[in-house]
Order: structure tokens, then C-alpha cells, then sequence
């Protein structure tokens, strides 16, 4: 239960580490070492170098542009969880974030190092894949940048190359007043969920859907966006019938089978738990534009 | 690195975790090593008063920063802690394993929110796990640490 053997880079500068990154061979960029660290003290990793980014100050940060909210890599989810500029543009992801482990945990992880690891079951993947957010990745190649939805390769890998980092993600809030909700089935609190959804929802003066995202994590490699629900939702006047109808349509999804539950057991939460989302969301719409 | 006030220096192989630079080179054996994987909580610790795995820490990365430990909690070896004060009165531990871990997660939490709901503090304390008590009188002992600090506060203002 201790690490293996590895070279330890820790470089100060972001062109600093993608140098390291671009010419060492079996590389792991060490984050907020939540997930890595255990990873290497059971040797499910063996990295022979472990570049240690937490030494670059410019890859923590909140801040509002001209096209939305961009957010540092490297910005720690405790740090997300206080900033008061999330709490009003994006009430969502703290929400999420109450349920990303513990707060010990928090005060280390990092967002990119959450997208970049992808568990299936993470918080963090689900609300940026709910949010449609852009990831920017560099490398001494250059930059690029991709949507969310792109961005999951297949089981805990995401689509970007051994050279490249994760350098920032950013986002368009969602209207003032929007609703949200992030609900989630797990065993004890802050354990990975075995099942969550997250809801948003713009809602017009007479009570009609005008835009919605409906998403899940858990079910299977990727957060999954439901775009039948978002479809039966939008141009109706929100009601509990109208969502438990709409999430009727998450009982058909193709669910992973594991040692925590049954595929048919996931579908069912993926009703259940999308039906829930989307009721708590509406209220919210209703409270926060009344307000 | 300095630890509970005091600097400590050694040439350390990268691999080595915080935990067991505090137990071994820094013969601080009041944390402890439960799961070493993040889940138990017992090897909590504050690195510039923020709360940690200390076994999800290289000890390299604690290079030139402030780390408390459970000794850091009374300085003296005699006068106890409120927490610890508290955890005594209220039979908050038994075999003591997971205590440490325990203490430094309060110590955090109850300087941000002295007031805490007893909802509140199970929540902050889902990430420690003790396997004797049944949680109950470390919940009761937490109570009764926020009301003596908030005491202690009110008499020093």
C-alpha cells in the first residue's frame, strides 16, 4: 500500500509541464492526487514519472468572461463549492459538489483532475456534460478546445493525447433564475453515486418549459444526456405528470450491470431519480423568477 | 516543512507519503494509518489549515508548508484541547484508532461553522470511519466541542 517507484517532476510553469509531458514516456500528471494517489499506493498505477502540477499557480481560478465562466483546471472543489459567483450562475454544480466525497477530499481534488479521471459514477463529468461545457486542452502542439460531449473516450479515458493537459473548462450560464436540481442514489454520503441526474430548466412567465437538460451518470461509461426527455419537455407547461411521463422515457437507456446493482435496477433509478431532478428544478424556476 | 510550530528538515525518497514522513522521520505517531486510500479518514491532517489525506499526500509536496497534526492540538502534553476535552466527557472514542482523523476534520469544521446541527456534523464526519462507537458519542462530543469553543470565543471577546 505504498507507491511504486517513480521519477517526480514539479515544474512552475504550465509550458514547464507540457515539455515534461512531451518528452517523458509513461507520464502521469499528478493533480489533487484524490484518485491517483490511491491508485499508486494499490499499484493500479505505475507510472515511471509523476508530473506534480499542484507547483503552477495559473491553472487555479473563477472567473466571469465576455462568453461565459471559465474555471482553471487546477481550481480545487472546495474552492468551487464557496465561489459565490457559482452560487449565482451555477447553483448546480454546487449542489453536485456537496456530494463529491468529503471535505478533506474537496480541499485537495481539483475539477480537471475529476473530468480527466471520468469515473462513471463522478459528479463532476455529469455536471459538465449537463452544463455542455468546452474543454481546453494544450500541449507543445498547441491548443484545442472540444465539447463535453466529445470529450469522454471510453471507460475512465478521456479523448485527449499523452502530450496534451486539461488546462481550463468554460461555460455559458444558464438564464438568472433558471431551475436546477442534482439528486443522486448512493450507499452513504459522498461515496460515488450509483445512479445521479441533473436537471435544468428554463422556465417562461406561464409556467412553460423553454429549455431543458436532462443528464445521468452512473448508468453507464459516460454521463449521458437524455435527449428524449429534454425533447417530450420543452413547449409544455411543467407538471409532476408531464415529468414523471417525460423520465418514463429513461427506463429503455442502456444501463451498466456491476456489483452495486442490476441494470434493470439502474433503469429504474434513472426514472425515478430524472423524475425527481426535474420536479425540484421546476420549483426552483418557479421561486427563483417570482423572487 | 514546519509541523504544529516546529521546522522539521530531511532528504526524503519522492515516493513517500506525508503520513509516513510525519510518523517515521518526524516521530509523530498520533496520525494514523487506517486504509491508506483515502476512505478511513484516520490519517487526516491540515496543510495550511486546510484538512487532508495525509496518505494522499507525497511528503515532497508538503515542502516548505504548515502542517498540523493531532499533537499540534495541545501543545503541551497535559492541558487538553476543548475537542479533546470534549471526546473524554463524552465518551466519544474507544479504541482510539480512527480519534485523530476525527479531531483534525472538527478542528476545520468548527472554526468555519462553530453552530453546527447535529445533521451537520454526521455530515462532516462521513468521511471518518470508526468502527467501535457506533458514531453516537463522537456526534454527542462534537456538540459539546462547538459549544465549549463558542464559549471559550464569547469570553475572550
Amino acid at each position: 500500500m505504498k507507491p511504486p517507484p517513480f521519477r517526480y517532476h514539479d515544474p512552475r510553469s504550465l509550458d514547464e509541464a507540457l515539455d515534461l509531458l512531451a518528452s517523458h514516456e509513461n507520464a502521469k500528471l499528478l493533480a489533487g492526487g484524490q484518485s491517483l494517489m490511491p491508485m499508486l499506493n494499490m499499484r493500479f498505477a505505475q507510472p515511471d514519472h509523476v508530473i506534480d502540477i499542484n507547483g503552477i499557480d495559473d491553472l487555479a481560478y473563477i472567473r466571469e468572461t465576455a462568453s461565459g465562466i471559465e474555471i482553471g483546471a487546477m481550481t480545487r472543489q472546495h474552492d468551487l463549492e464557496v465561489s459565490q459567483l457559482l452560487q449565482r450562475r451555477c447553483p448546480v454544480m454546487i449542489e453536485a459538489l456537496h456530494q463529491v466525497g468529503h471535505r478533506p477530499t474537496r480541499n485537495r481534488g481539483t475539477i480537471g483532475g475529476s473530468l480527466c479521471h471520468l469515473d462513471p459514477a463522478a459528479e463532476l463529468p455529469l455536471v459538465a456534460a449537463a452544463l455542455d461545457v468546452t474543454i481546453h486542452v494544450k500541449s507543445r502542439r498547441g491548443a484545442r478546445s472540444m465539447p463535453m460531449a466529445a470529450f469522454p473516450a471510453f471507460y475512465m479515458t478521456p479523448s485527449i493525447e499523452p502530450d496534451e493537459m486539461v488546462t481550463s473548462i468554460d461555460f455559458q450560464p444558464w438564464s438568472e433564475g433558471h431551475g436546477y436540481a442534482f439528486v443522486e442514489f448512493a450507499r452513504r454520503h459522498g461515496d460515488f453515486a450509483i445512479v445521479a441526474a441533473a436537471a435544468l430548466l428554463e422556465v417562461s412567465a406561464d409556467g412553460a418549459v423553454t429549455r431543458a437538460s436532462a443528464t445521468l451518470g452512473g448508468v453507464g461509461p459516460a454521463p449521458l444526456r437524455c435527449e428524449g426527455v429534454e425533447n417530450a419537455l420543452v413547449g409544455n407547461r411543467g407538471s409532476a405528470t408531464l415529468f414523471r411521463e417525460a423520465a418514463e422515457a429513461n427506463r429503455a437507456i442502456d444501463a451498466m450491470d456491476d456489483v452495486h446493482a442490476s441494470v434493470v435496477y439502474r433503469q429504474n433509478l434513472a426514472v425515478e431519480l430524472t423524475s425527481r431532478a426535474l420536479g425540484k428544478a421546476f420549483e426552483r424556476a418557479s421561486e427563483r423568477s417570482s423572487s | 516543512m514546519t509541523i504544529n510550530g516546529t521546522l522539521h528538515e530531511g532528504d526524503v525518497e519522492t515516493r513517500l507519503l506525508l503520513a509516513d514522513f510525519l510518523r517515521h522521520q518526524a516521530d509523530l505517531t498520533g496520525t494514523h494509518l487506517g486504509c491508506e486510500h483515502g476512505v478511513c479518514g484516520a490519517c487526516t491532517v491540515l496543510v495550511d489549515d486546510r484538512a487532508v489525506r495525509s496518505c494522499l499526500m507525497l511528503a515532497v509536496q508538503a515542502n516548505g508548508r504548515s502542517v498540523t497534526t493531532v499533537e499540534g492540538l495541545s501543545p503541551d502534553g497535559e492541558t487538553l484541547h476543548p475537542l479533546q476535552q470534549a471526546f473524554h466527557d463524552n465518551h466519544g472514542l474507544q479504541c482510539g484508532f480512527c480519534t485523530p482523523g476525527i479531531l483534525m476534520t472538527l478542528l476545520e469544521f468548527l472554526k468555519e461553522n462553530p453552530d453546527p446541527s447535529e445533521t451537520e456534523v454526521r455530515e462532516a464526519l462521513s468521511g471518518n470511519l470508526c468502527r467501535c462507537t457506533g458514531y453516537q458519542g463522537i456526534v454527542d462530543a462534537a456538540l459539546a466541542a462547538a459549544a465549549s469553543l463558542r464559549d471559550a470565543r464569547e469570553t475572550k471577546a
